[in-house]
């Protein structure tokens, strides 16, 4: 069955995709051609005339040793922040799927921290983790300067680390427990039939059949780490200390919008996009053929 | 030895009550069916046995041990599920052996024993298949050899023929009667098909409503059925039940005023009790027209069986089938019957209790264990 609607009047056919067309236009492609004309451009700062440099502002990115130090942070918080929020919210999903004993207001809270914006969340973790006054400032009572992320590079990442997986814990949260609760009852008490405890049956049975889940979520906080960290870091540690979490993203706020360099800040941009869809297209080309469907 | 006790069993959701104080004692080696309509608890009775569904209050004991606060693993069951529940993520090899892998055995043993049941259950030629790419009779089997493996003490059967088609499920029916025999393990096996039952049990138990109506040898409830429900739900077709009332000690009068002749010996009835008269379509007899005691019936249509007829017709007002043999000649019009005194069930019309001086026994589950 042909499902397409034909239009015999090209005009009211283009009439009525136009207000489409032109929103994504207005918000996608005209953004991303003007920081593609700006990374291949020198843009002074306060207007005026520009220059058309070619490739030159990628070269010079390419060949600044605090740019591959912003590369190898994200990596670094990428890869962190993925495996715990994943690792978290898949424990939490597996216990609330037990069922046991006030698991439907749990299952309520767990996914609040996703509906918190991610400068709240910065400002509450930078309060919390504060090495003088937060809560965590009990562990310098026993060794003094043990936690400063002020100070230790590690602690900041650390810290940041937390913070974005707390929030994403709570996405992750709701997708897994809706695969497992679409996972038949009956497949988890033929296991136990079978002599499986809890902890055998997540293995051998649950975690497999959440296969196709897990390969969204990673791609999702694969993404969402490398572009949408901005809010947390900037609130709690402003890329420091010694660009320790300087992460790309906010690295190109900085140079863009407080060093007012808009074309480095554009090439910036442009190879995190590519960046992004390189691991994406990875991704789903490599990992996704290891996953089974049932 | 693997008898099961089930003492003053009770399950309750909530304030829902589904089993009120079931007891039944299930032999070792027996192959005991429950049969019930949908709802009437008979799966929720198995998945206690089995360990997946609470105790409410009572006790189970499977082998003199009582197994209330026990992990389904340590019962020493087996189940075969109704959808089978086969893993999907695993082959037919991985299925069948999961539970030798999961109690820590060496894999070549494992490899020894999956390809044995494979054997038995005719599945050696699927062992590397997943189950969406098998039949519903292959899965069936993977189940059934699922269960084998683990060598239990006790099978537990959970409608595990209710997804087939008709032709298969006569086939598995007997391959399950078959395995009972070769493996000799106490069985309970669920089901709302009267055919199954009947077929496969030792002992039937038949549960209404979340309490035991009855329970015995098949031959025993389909000739002495000791309630209206029991006389309803098993025999295909089902008995014909006319609600009458005792007009004397040898007769019963129905709405209409048609008379139905009882043996006075046989009943403990009053005058003027309400009854329901229960007769087997197979045991109504045809007679020439004209004969002594014969009703005259008006034949409504006849269905054909192929090895039998069953013909639809009205007695009294009420609706009333009789099954002759396809031999016979067709009915139309009128077709004189009668129906013997010693055919005839009856039953008391409020409590649906069987009225008999006293219900001859054919064996019990006591005399059958011994």
């Amino acid at each position: 069955m042909d499902r397409r609607a034909t239009f015999d009047n090209l005009w009211l056919a283009g009439a009525l995709v136009a207000p489409q067309i032109l929103l994504v236009i207005v918000f996608f492609y005209w953004p991303t051609m003007q920081a593609l004309y700006w990374a291949f451009s020198t843009q002074p700062p306060f207007g005026g005339t520009n220059q058309w440099v070619g490739w030159q502002n990628f070269q010079q990115i390419f060949a600044d040793a605090v740019y591959w130090n912003s590369v190898r942070v994200s990596i670094i918080f990428a890869a962190l922040s993925t495996a715990l929020s994943i690792g978290m919210a898949l424990l939490l999903a597996l216990m609330i799927d037990r069922q046991l004993a006030g698991h439907k207001a749990y299952r309520f809270v767990y996914f609040w921290p996703y509906a918190i914006a991610a400068p709240a969340v910065g400002l509450a973790f930078r309060f919390i983790f504060a090495p003088d006054a937060g809560f965590v400032s009990a562990i310098n009572q026993l060794a003094p300067n043990l936690w400063n992320p002020a100070l230790k590079g590690w602690d900041a990442m650390i810290l940041i680390v937390i913070a974005n997986s707390w929030k994403m814990m709570a996405y992750n949260f709701i997708f897994f427990l809706a695969a497992l609760q679409s996972i038949p009852r009956g497949l988890i008490e033929a296991a136990a039939m079978d002599g499986s405890g809890v902890l055998r049956r997540a293995r051998d049975i649950q975690i497999p059949l959440l296969a196709p889940t897990l390969f969204f979520l990673l791609v999702i906080n694969i993404t969402e780490s490398f572009v949408d960290s901005f809010g947390i870091i900037d609130i709690t540690t402003g890329g420091g200390p010694a660009r320790a979490t300087d992460l790309m993203v906010f690295k190109i706020y900085s140079d863009g919008f407080k060093g007012l360099d808009y074309s480095m800040a554009a090439a910036q941009s442009i190879v995190l996009m590519l960046l992004v869809i390189g691991l994406t297209f990875v991704q789903f080309r490599y990992v996704e053929k290891r996953v089974h469907y049932a | 030895m693997a008898d099961i006790a089930i003492r003053n069993v009770e399950k309750s959701y909530g304030k829902t009550a589904v089993l009120h104080g079931i007891n039944l004692e299930i032999a070792d080696g027996e192959f005991l069916v429950i049969l019930g309509p949908s709802g009437c608890g008979k799966s929720t009775l198995l998945r206690m046995i089995a360990g997946l569904e609470g105790i409410t209050r009572g006790e189970i004991a499977i082998a003199g041990r009582v197994v209330n606060t026990l992990e389904p693993r340590e019962r020493g069951c087996a189940m075969v599920f109704q959808n089978y529940a086969l893993y999907p993520h695993m082959t037919v090899a991985e299925n069948i052996g999961y539970a030798l892998k999961v109690a820590g055995l060496p894999k070549a043993e494992r490899e020894r024993r999956v390809a044995e049941i494979a054997r038995i259950v005719g599945l050696e030629a699927f062992l590397a298949r997943r189950p969406s790419e098998l039949s519903g009779g292959q899965r069936q089997r993977v189940a059934m050899g699922r269960a084998m493996i683990r060598e239990p003490k006790v099978f537990l059967f959970d409608e595990p023929l209710s997804n087939l088609d008709a032709k298969l499920r006569v086939q598995m029916r007997l391959e399950i009667r078959r395995l009972h025999q070769r493996l000799q393990a106490t069985s309970v096996f669920v089901t709302h098909d009267q055919i199954e039952a009947m077929s496969l049990a030792d002992r039937i138990v038949v549960m209404n409503q979340g309490r035991i109506e009855q329970a015995g040898p098949p031959r025993l409830l389909y000739a002495e059925p000791a309630t209206r429900f029991v006389a309803s739900f098993l025999g295909a077709p089902a008995m014909n039940l006319l609600p009458a009332t005792i007009v004397a000690k040898d007769r019963a009068r129905m709405a209409d005023g048609t008379e139905i002749a009882l043996d006075p010996g046989r009943f403990v009835v009053e005058i003027g009790q309400a009854v329901e008269i229960g007769i087997r379509p197979e045991d109504v007899m045809i007679v020439w027209p004209g004969s002594e005691g014969a009703h005259a019936l008006e034949v409504e249509f006849t269905e054909d069986m192929g090895s039998s007829r069953l013909i639809h017709t009205r007695l009294g007002g009420m609706e009333f089938t009789v099954l002759q043999p396809a031999a016979q000649i067709e009915a139309e019009g009128h077709l004189p019957i009668t129906i013997p005194e010693d055919a005839i069930h009856l039953f008391d019309r409020h409590s649906g209790k069987r009225l008999e001086r006293h219900i001859p026994v054919i064996g019990t589950a006591a005399s059958a264990a011994a």
